[in-house]
């Protein structure tokens, strides 16, 4: 056999076996949640029960899907506006001067921090000053949880969009300074609008990530299986029950547990994919 | 000034002594003095890197976009010293015409040609607008070519038509000079000479300003050639006896196809 082949080979291989284990993961988590399916059917989805009482055993889904779109829709508002002029900050206004180098780093940076790491400082920093200021439940809730979402997600996002803003071509922007346009009218008139769909997919990425987000979400959001009565209010999201309740989950609950996940890697997969496409239509 | 360098009466662009450097010392245009004839096509020859787009660039400022672009000297517009110019007043009276057709991909046909406008938040009525869109594109030669579709996108147009859009675009401020930088370099031969026909035409109404790279067009369309070596201003005068009786050895040597 020469070279070329067993390269051949084995590139194929590694792609198959890629292959297999997504396929096998989904299989597991289709098998795993059809006891759940069979015995409450897609009324799980929309059932806000989370009994898990011996015998009046019930489980829907509905508390964590509410839990997990409000953490994320309210952190994509909180980040919006802060990631957004950051990244026109660095992608436009000063993208020539120091002060752009080193903050283009620090987003780097900060966008590489594990989950853990942001967890435990909404723990012990960011908890006890919203108790200050007068938060209830001791800090925890779905307030808390999205504030801490947000700071993770405004690097990604922010780095997502510095990137599209940079990626507009010199020429148009030249054109336009050469009719006379000041820097607020070239970026307003020509690189937000060429750039629009781009940063749009760009925040569909970041929400993306906050719904599956878990570490930090878990030790924050205050673990409670209702749906959250408003934000100051404590609640799950469908990551983090997974989190809180894998470990001690048997039988029926857990085949839930496993529907949730199900559930979650269907809309991670369907929002990644629409933010890719309108990437890849983009460019 | 140097004795290969004609004098202009009356000239509608003046500079004197202008030197750019992208990096503090390092010259790519070099005391550059030169008067540009109202109404006339002037062509900015010389070979690749010598400095023309950089002192092209010189008389609409647009090197103020850039941080560490050092200019020296004086440039004149109109009699007016530039830097004394607000810079947008300057840019309406002398637009400019990049390399490649560079039409807002967000806009029609139409938002294009008064881009300016639209750009500067300046509120004209529809009917003067429309006056300027069929001005501006009937000067260029494209009003017959797209009056029924002035609404699509001017991305849709073909290279050479997108590149008459973008002169259009520039027309439509009614500048004293139209700045060119090799504005045929990305378009087929049709097109080509159709744009040289155009500023041709154009120059009763204004002066043109073009950097080309290719010395028969240069022959072709320009009444005065400018020839430009290792950022300085080596030969000036009319084309027609530059090309026959260069002064220069230089500028002989490139003209005869010996480098560039
Ligand atoms: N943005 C820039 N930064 C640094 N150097 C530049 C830049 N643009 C042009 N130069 C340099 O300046 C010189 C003149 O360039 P340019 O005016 O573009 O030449 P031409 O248009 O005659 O080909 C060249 O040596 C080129 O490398
Ligand atoms: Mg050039």
């Amino acid at each position: 056999m020469n070279s070329d082949k067993i390269t051949k080979i084995v590139l194929l291989s590694a792609s198959l076996i890629i292959l297999l284990v997504s396929g096998g993961m989904v299989f597991s988590l289709v098998k795993g949640a059809i006891p759940t399916f069979h015995a409450f059917g897609l009324n799980f989805i929309i059932s806000n029960q989370w009994d898990p009482s011996q015998g009046k055993e019930a489980y829907g889904a509905l508390p964590f899907i509410a839990g997990t779109i409000m953490t994320s829709v309210t952190a994509l508002l909180i980040c919006l506006p802060l990631s957004f002029s950051t990244s026109l900050f660095l992608g436009e206004y000063f993208k020539d001067k120091k002060i752009a180098r080193v903050i283009r780093l620090m987003v780097d940076l900060l966008a590489g921090i594990p989950s853990i790491v942001y967890g435990l400082w909404g723990f012990y920093v960011l908890r006890p000053l919203l108790i200050d200021l007068g938060l209830p439940n001791q800090g925890f809730g779905v307030f808390t949880a999205s504030l801490i979402l947000a700071i993770m997600i405004i690097p990604y996002a922010t780095s997502l969009s510095n990137e599209i803003i940079t990626m507009v071509p010199n020429d148009l922007k030249e054109a336009a300074y050469s009719l006379g346009a000041t820097r607020y009218e070239v970026i307003f008139n020509v690189i937000i609008p060429s750039a629009r769909s781009g940063i749009i997919a760009g925040y569909i990425l970041a929400f993306g990530r906050a719904l599956g987000e878990t570490m930090a979400v878990t030790m924050l959001i205050g673990n409670a299986n209702v749906i959250p009565t408003g934000f100051f209010d404590t609640g799950n999201t469908m990551a983090s029950v997974i989190a809180n309740q894998f470990g001690e989950a048997d039988g029926l609950k857990l085949s839930s547990l496993i529907a949730i996940a199900l559930l979650l890697f269907l809309i991670t997969g369907i929002i990644n994919a629409i933010g890719k496409l309108i990437i890849k239509k983009m460019a | 000034m140097k004795e290969n360098i004609e004098k202009i009466k009356d000239p509608i662009i003046s500079t004197r002594n202008l030197s750019i450097a992208y990096d503090k010392g390092n010259y790519a245009v070099k005391q550059v003095s030169v008067d540009i004839k109202k109404n006339s096509v002037t062509a900015i020859m010389g070979p690749s890197g010598c400095g023309k787009s950089t002192f092209l660039r010189a008389i609409n400022r647009m090197h103020e976009l850039y941080e560490n672009i050092e200019t020296e000297g004086e440039v004149f517009l109109n009699g007016k010293d530039i830097s004394k110019m607000q810079v947008i007043k300057l840019r309406r009276m002398a637009g400019m015409v990049f390399q490649r057709p560079n039409p807002f991909p967000t806009m029609s046909i139409y938002d294009n040609v008064i881009a300016g406008y639209k750009l500067n938040g300046i509120h004209i009525k529809k009917k003067e607008k429309d006056e300027i869109v069929e001005r501006s594109l009937l000067d260029v030669s494209l009003w017959d070519e797209v009056k029924d579709s002035l609404f699509k996108k001017g991305t849709f147009l073909s290279g050479g038509q997108q590149q008459r859009l973008c002169i259009a675009r520039a027309l439509a401020f009614n500048p004293k000079v139209i700045l060119l930088d090799e504005p045929t370099s990305a378009i087929d031969p049709v097109a080509t000479s159709k744009i040289e026909d155009l500023l041709v035409k154009l120059k009763k109404n204004y002066t043109i300003l073009m950097v080309t790279h290719n010395m028969s067009q240069a022959a072709r369309i320009s009444d005065y050639s400018l020839f430009m070596y290792l950022g300085e201003l080596v030969e000036y005068g009319k084309t027609k006896n530059m090309f026959t009786n260069p002064k220069d050895r230089r500028t002989e040597e490139y003209l005869t196809g010996k480098f560039g």
